[in-house]
């Protein structure tokens, strides 16, 4: 079994900057992920070179067991939507699904088509003049109609306004279901996407922070809240992601899964359970990874 | 309808369970497909997919080939001895330690579940043919 992606020792330096920092990744296939990080964690950075869009400082990449420069039989099976592709000055969105029509070779018009009315997209407009909103739609709709076996889509929200949003949600949710593929988000708005996405791969600082299913994320972590002295020595020898205090009161994520005696003992001593959200998660494990590399033993890195 | 920290594909398959504790999925009949269900709680298809082969796996749900999902014979009455089972750690408990706090005792709380048994009664006895089935 091949995985469609593989990622050995990736790094890429500008001038001063690691983009990606000796990145080892294996992405299998066949799913949604969800690709997650602060900004300039180096996911369009990752995204790019993975569609040869961009050039490795070093290391090894695959795509589909190959390497993607140059590469027609693997490029032609990917599409990477990107958070600002540019468009010919005088082209509209016909011109530009045509070409895709045309490069790809799984495109549905038919469902072009729908998404072109979903999003009420004027089709005669050129695209400099559309709004940074109607330009995200038409990648999006790019990403979807071309039905690509690995489809990377960078933040394909910008402008797009809730209900726009929820329309890419519901159509990528249906469509994916139907014609089942690799398909990689990149996204801010964790909470948006944590239900769509089965498996999560946080990048921060360039280096992979977390790769792990989504289900098994959620009960990584837990919050106990009480009485700060109950709670703090409930705490002790627990891996602490964050500490928050009012008054006598204290509210403490920890990291670990708690068994059902353990949240039954948490209940009896008089102390709240609260569930943690991937999205709260994720910005404290990022904080945490930060303070820890601040911090002269760096030692732990590694989060599970 | 979904909440947080608790595993999705869970979720999925307790809500399938209180529809066929509560009637609106019939024994031996169809059960929603994955896909359908991921369409409609907004989820990846393999969660979905992951809640429905807990119900299988359970006995709840069985594959007809080239069909699809349907209701067990019996499950409703094995989700019943479950649900049961697990009611006084799911509610009365957290009952019980609340009670503590506010400093009621057993005797207040026996008399307060009688009251609102009586009111509830009498509501649902009122209402109940205007109140139409949900689908």
């Amino acid at each position: 079994m091949t995985a469609v992606i593989e990622v050995q020792n990736l790094t890429k330096h500008y001038k001063d900057t690691n983009a990606l920092d000796n990145v080892t990744l294996s992405i299998e296939g066949g799913a949604i992920y969800g690709l997650l990080g602060r900004n300039g964690a180096g996911k369009t950075t990752l995204m790019s070179i993975l569609t040869a869009q961009n050039f490795a400082t070093s290391g090894d990449v695959r795509v589909f067991g190959e390497h993607p420069y140059e590469n027609s039989r693997v490029l032609s099976r990917m599409c990477f939507v990107r958070e600002s592709q540019k468009y010919p000055d005088d082209a509209t969105p016909r011109h530009a699904f045509k070409a895709a029509s045309l490069f790809f070779t799984n495109w549905d018009q038919a469902l072009a088509d729908r998404l072109i009315d979903d999003f009420q997209l004027p089709m005669k407009q050129t695209i400099k003049k559309l709004s940074r909103g109607q330009l995200s739609a038409v990648g999006v709709i790019i990403g979807l109609a071309s039905r690509a076996e690995l489809t990377f889509f960078d933040e394909p929200y910008l402008g797009l306004d809730a209900v726009a949003r929820q329309i890419f949600y519901d159509r990528l949710i249906e469509d994916y279901a139907e014609h089942p593929r690799t398909i990689i988000l990149s996204s801010h708005l964790i909470d948006e996407v944590s239900n769509l996405i089965e498996r999560v791969i946080v990048i921060d600082n360039g280096k992979i922070l977390v790769n792990e299913e989504t289900d098994a994320m959620r009960d990584r972590a837990v919050t106990v809240v009480g009485d700060a002295a109950k709670v703090d020595a409930w705490a002790s020898g627990r891996e602490v992601l964050h500490r928050e205090e009012l008054g006598r009161v204290a509210s403490i994520t920890v990291l670990g899964h708690l068994s059902a005696d353990e949240r039954a003992g948490v209940a009896a001593s008089g102390l709240d359970l609260a569930p943690v959200s991937l999205q709260q998660l994720i910005v404290r494990l990022t904080q945490k990874a930060s303070a820890d590399s601040a911090a002269p033993t760096h030692e732990s890195q590694e989060v599970r | 309808m979904i909440e947080e920290g608790k595993a999705l594909f869970i979720q999925i398959a307790e809500q399938i369970e209180d529809q066929i504790l509560d009637g609106s999925l019939e024994e031996e009949s169809k059960a929603p497909s994955t896909n359908e269900l991921a369409a409609f709680y907004r989820i990846n298809p393999a969660t979905a997919a992951k809640g429905v082969a807990m119900l299988t796996d359970k006995g709840v749900l069985y594959k007809q080939r080239g069909i699809g999902m349907f209701v067990a014979t019996g499950a409703r009455q094995t989700l019943l001895t479950e649900r049961r089972s697990a009611f006084a750690d799911r509610y009365i408990d957290p009952l019980l330690t609340e009670a503590r706090t506010l400093g009621l005792g057993t005797d207040d709380l026996t008399a307060l579940l009688r009251e609102r048994a009586t009111a509830a009664a009498s509501i649902t006895a009122s209402s109940a043919e205007s109140e139409g089935k949900p689908a």
